[in-house]
């Protein structure tokens, strides 16, 4: 039961993200990557991770998402050129394949040297807003603050690159 | 519980990657490229919070790491995204391979 789950979710995920690639518009392509991101937050769910699986749903698909769609919209959706480049496809393909032989190649020698076993099961509340939240705020602080310098950085950045007049 | 082994979160983390890692290279939408590397974040993500489920349990690192890479991710969204408008507001194309002002 949980298997097939596993299986379902794990093919709407690499669907999605097939979707993403090949689709010629590019509002498809922005649906088929809310598809993807969907998934894995439900993904995250079954690995107890219920605060990331939110955090993923609002900041990927609600924002990140609709932004791109923003900018779909502005730009025109039906853009001649969406296609794949001829010259750069074989090189794409080829990249693509060694990355993913490199990871096959990675998981099957942890497969023969034995990976580490599966521990305990879930600690409960581990996934949680009070167990994250304490980690950014003890361990991580320092890289928790410098990550809201780099916010307000992109958003300035973000904001100065799309002003009329700075072009 | 975990019945699924990890082997398999990792193997759907690489085959995400693998298609992001193409779409990020091969389209010649810029959007579309922006969309690419979106994906292998996300990819990035997932093997993320499969090893901090399976091999530390009782640590939430794994997940912290991933807020962190969201709001990364957030970032070059949106710079990314500001870019793509100046470039087709000054251009008129967000097609990559006529945007070759710094080509030598």
């Amino acid at each position: 039961m949980q298997l097939l789950f596993f299986l379902i979710l794990a093919a709407a995920a690499i669907a999605g993200a097939l979707g993403v690639v090949v689709s010629k518009k590019p509002v498809y392509s922005a649906l088929s990557l809310l598809v993807n991101f969907a998934v894995a937050a439900v993904l995250f769910i079954t690995l107890q991770a219920q605060f990331v699986a939110v955090v993923q749903i609002i900041v990927y698909a609600g924002a990140i998402v609709v932004l791109f769609l923003f900018v779909i919209m502005l730009i025109g959706g039906d853009l001649p050129g969406v296609a794949v480049r001829p010259r750069a496809r074989a090189v794409a393909a080829v990249a693509a394949l060694v990355a993913g032989v490199l990871a096959l190649a990675g998981l099957g020698y942890a497969l023969v040297a034995g990976s580490p076993a599966a521990t305990s099961g879930a600690v409960p509340g581990n996934g949680s807003v009070q167990a994250i939240g304490e980690a950014l705020f003890t361990t991580y602080l320092l890289p928790f603050e410098l990550a809201s310098v780099l916010l307000l950085v992109a958003m300035i950045g973000a904001v100065a690159l799309a002003r009329k007049d700075s072009t | 519980m975990p019945t699924i082994p990890l082997s398999w979160f990792l193997l759907v983390g690489a085959g995400l990657f693998s298609i992001g890692l193409y779409g990020a290279l091969a389209r010649r939408n810029a959007v579309a490229v922006l969309m690419g590397v979106e994906l292998l974040l996300n990819a990035v993500n997932i093997n993320l919070v499969a090893f901090n489920r399976y091999i530390t349990p009782a640590q939430v690192t794994g997940q912290v790491f991933t807020v962190f890479v969201l709001a990364i991710a957030a970032a070059e969204a949106a710079v990314g995204l500001a870019l793509i408008i100046a470039i087709y507001r000054t251009r008129d194309t967000v097609n990559l391979d006529e945007i070759d002002l710094l080509k030598g």
